[in-house]
């Protein structure tokens, strides 16, 4: 791939993490590092083994394959391969290609000398995904509390555990969730939209700038967060969304075993107005 | 700013320990019900399930009678019901009912100056009436009480007035102007959830549909609403709380209504419901004449029958205990000649049924008992590995509604297009578990 006249620039030695100079190279726009291999390497394995589950499986229609974790006597041991193994080795796949990408992130970061932000946001990500397969697991006593890896059969789990608790909107952590991943996409939605207003003027008119930005959110809302801060905001919003998905499934089992409704109860008990 | 590090740093703290005081410990006990990674399991604190292990144990029994000796009937005045009783046995249940029901009132609460056989108290009509109805669920609604049964016990615990009744219910005072919702309040009978909170006047009293998902792909004449869908809703809510279980303990919710996706427990509670309004209907309201007003509801309503008055939190009353085998004059209504001429009906009955089983298996095999066997045979390895503080596991699949009655609900339906299809995901059967019983002490 053709690489753009002031890339060479940015391609410089160092910055890593493990490995020194043995892959800080690239391949085509892609640049490799250490965490590159082993990030290949786990989702090549991860999906070869999706693909062998597959294959061991009942269906080959890719709505309904299922690999199912373990049975929840197998507790916090390794399960045979067909049954529920092949989930478990999958699932360090999975985190180990993650991980990888992550800290391939940050050798990036490091190279550019530029802030470890990228990376810390999507910890968040994988922050979510350990939380459902392996510390709610571990804190429930077996690793079959982790979700299916099946497009139709993670959809069932997802029902099945929300009902596990009566009623799960009742849980305030997913509501805090839902509210940011909703707040995130009106904030987005309002930066992109009004981004692209400043860049698409009226026939003959220059581009606007951020004056006009800060006048139109003044004009419309009476305060503008301004052009940094917006980005703040988002990385906030976002961040907030997968952190408090991550507590409202870690709450749901091991901190609360019964319905989500009556854990308000410590509303109605509180004296002064009850 | 450093002003606002430590009061964000308080007001975290004490978040933190809202939820820390707000919520339980982990780990919890978990059963699964179906298969690995379907989400299908019953969720218990430990501490909880304790309590509720320590606060659900059957009293010791009486011992039996010495048999023989003259008929109640024959000695004592105006025994209506148990008449067929010899002497013996009839004084045993009599001490037995009244440990259960008024322990601390005595044989007075129902029995009064003008004679064992004065009728003039309520007390005494409606014990006769609840002795009929125990008997009757034991004999014809082995759907929902299996052989474990259930005695004056499984509601009394003790007290003339079981605890948990339920009357229909006002709800609590509006504004004039505003029409009454009957949800919005945070009700302990739907689990404290904003649903309608007298779910049991439409659907343990009166038989409206509970059900109100449409059987077909496109809508074609379900007229159900959402608000109906709620009222539905809020009796699974007091279901789950009175069993101490979750919606996914009967039912796999990618599929509420389809039989064939749902655990066998929800048999039992299909069959549980219809009993439930049938005790309410022919045993409890014709009693409302009788009963005084102290014993009545907001409305003038009698107490009445629901979920919570015999299983207080547990997936069977009293964890399963089999109290009823030792009383066996409330296994059914007792025929002329009394608990013999029961005993040797059984043996007539079992001989037959053998004779039967036999002809059965020299024939061509029926289609009934082939399902039964894996049904068995999936929870046969599921057994041992049910509880690690398990007490001896129980055995499932003869307590599980036996799968072939599973189909009989669904079996009104028609040859029209079914949402979703059947075998959509084709988890394999899924083998059921059961909490411990409780100890033996």
């Amino acid at each position: 791939m053709a690489m753009l006249s002031f890339e060479k620039k940015y391609r410089v030695r160092g910055g890593t993490l493990v490995g020194g100079d043995l892959f800080d190279f690239w391949v085509g726009p892609f640049y490799v590092g250490f965490f590159g291999v082993t990030s290949v390497f786990f989702a090549t394995l991860g999906t070869l083994l999706i693909i062998w589950g597959a294959a061991i499986g009942p269906t080959w229609n890719v709505w309904r394959i299922n690999i199912a974790p373990p049975d929840l006597s197998y507790g916090l041991m390794m399960a045979p391969l067909t049954e529920g193994g092949l989930w478990q080795i999958i699932t360090i796949c999975a985190i180990g290609a993650f991980v990888s990408w992550a800290l391939r992130q940050v050798e990036i970061s490091r190279k550019l000398g530029i802030g470890l932000h990228v990376p810390f946001a999507f910890a968040f990500a994988i922050l979510a995904y350990v939380t459902l397969v392996v510390i709610r697991p571990v804190l429930m006593g077996a690793w079959g509390h982790g979700f299916p890896y099946g497009i139709f059969s993670h959809l069932d789990w997802v029902s099945n555990v929300g009902y596990q608790y009566l009623h799960f909107h009742y849980n305030p952590a997913h509501m805090l969730a839902i509210t940011f991943f909703f707040t995130n996409a009106l904030a987005l939605a309002l930066h992109g939209s009004l981004i692209l207003s400043m860049v698409n003027p009226r026939e003959g008119e220059p581009v606007k700038t951020s004056e006009h930005e800060n006048t139109f959110f003044r004009d419309f809302i009476g305060y503008s967060i301004g052009a940094l801060a917006i980005h703040r905001l988002g990385l906030f919003l976002a961040i907030n969304a997968g952190f408090w998905s991550a507590v409202c499934i870690v709450l749901s089992g091991p901190f609360w075993t019964r319905g989500w409704p009556e854990w308000w109860n410590w509303w109605l008990q509180l004296p002064f107005w009850s | 700013m450093k002003m606002l590090n430590g009061k964000t740093l308080a007001l975290a703290a004490v978040g933190v320990a809202a939820l820390i005081t707000g919520c339980e410990a982990p780990p919890p006990e978990v059963v699964q019900n179906g298969y690995r990674g379907l989400g299908m399991q019953t969720n218990y604190n430990t501490d909880r399930l304790q309590a509720s292990l320590d606060a659900n144990v059957p009293p010791e029994p009486i011992p039996a009678a010495t048999p023989g000796g003259p008929m109640a009937k024959d000695v004592y005045k105006n025994v209506q019901v148990l008449g067929e009783l010899t002497v013996a046995e009839f004084n045993r249940l009599m001490v037995a009912l009244t440990n259960w029901v008024a322990p601390e009132e005595g044989c007075y609460y129902c029995h009064v100056n003008e004679g064992f056989e004065y009728d003039g108290i309520y007390t005494k009509v409606v014990s006769r009436r609840m002795i009929q109805m125990t008997q009757t669920t034991n004999a014809n609604w082995k759907d929902h009480v299996a052989d474990t049964g259930v005695t004056c016990y499984t509601c009394h615990r003790g007290k003339p007035v079981p605890e948990y009744v339920w009357t229909s219910d006002p709800g609590p005072g509006q504004p004039s102007m505003i029409a009454p919702t009957g949800q919005n309040v945070a009700a302990k009978s739907v689990a404290y959830a904003s649903l309608p909170y007298d779910p049991f006047t439409p659907y343990l009293l009166q038989d409206n549909d509970i059900r109100v998902i449409g059987e077909t792909v496109l809508p074609q004449g379900n007229r159900s609403s959402i608000k109906q869908a709620e009222w539905s809703y809020g009796l699974m809510m007091h279901m789950s709380s009175a069993l101490g279980v979750n919606c996914t303990y009967c039912h796999n919710s990618r599929s509420f209504y389809s039989w064939d996706q749902s655990a066998p427990a929800r048999t039992t509670a299909w069959y549980a419901i219809r009993h439930v309004r049938e005790m309410n209907n022919d045993y409890v309201v014709p009693l409302s004449e009788i009963i005084p007003a102290s014993r009545k509801g907001p409305l003038g309503d009698v107490y009445k029958i629901y979920c919570t008055t015999c299983h207080q939190g547990a997936y069977k009353p009293l964890y399963g205990a089999k109290m009823l085998k030792d009383y066996p004059s409330l296994a059914q209504p007792l025929p002329e000649g009394g608990l013999e001429a029961v005993k040797a009906g059984k043996k007539a009955e079992d001989t037959t049924e053998q004779q039967q089983a036999k002809a059965e298996q020299a024939e061509a095999p029926a289609p009934a008992p082939a399902q039964e066997q894996p049904a068995q045979e999936a929870a046969a390895p599921a057994a041992p590995e049910a509880e690690p503080a398990a007490a001896p596991a129980e055995a499932a699949p003869a307590e599980a509604a036996p799968p072939e009655q599973s189909t009989e609900p669904a079996a009104s339906a028609g040859p029209r297009l079914r949402y979703p299809p059947p075998s959509m995901m084709q988890y394999p059967p899924a083998p059921l578990q059961y909490p411990p019983a409780p100890a033996q002490r």
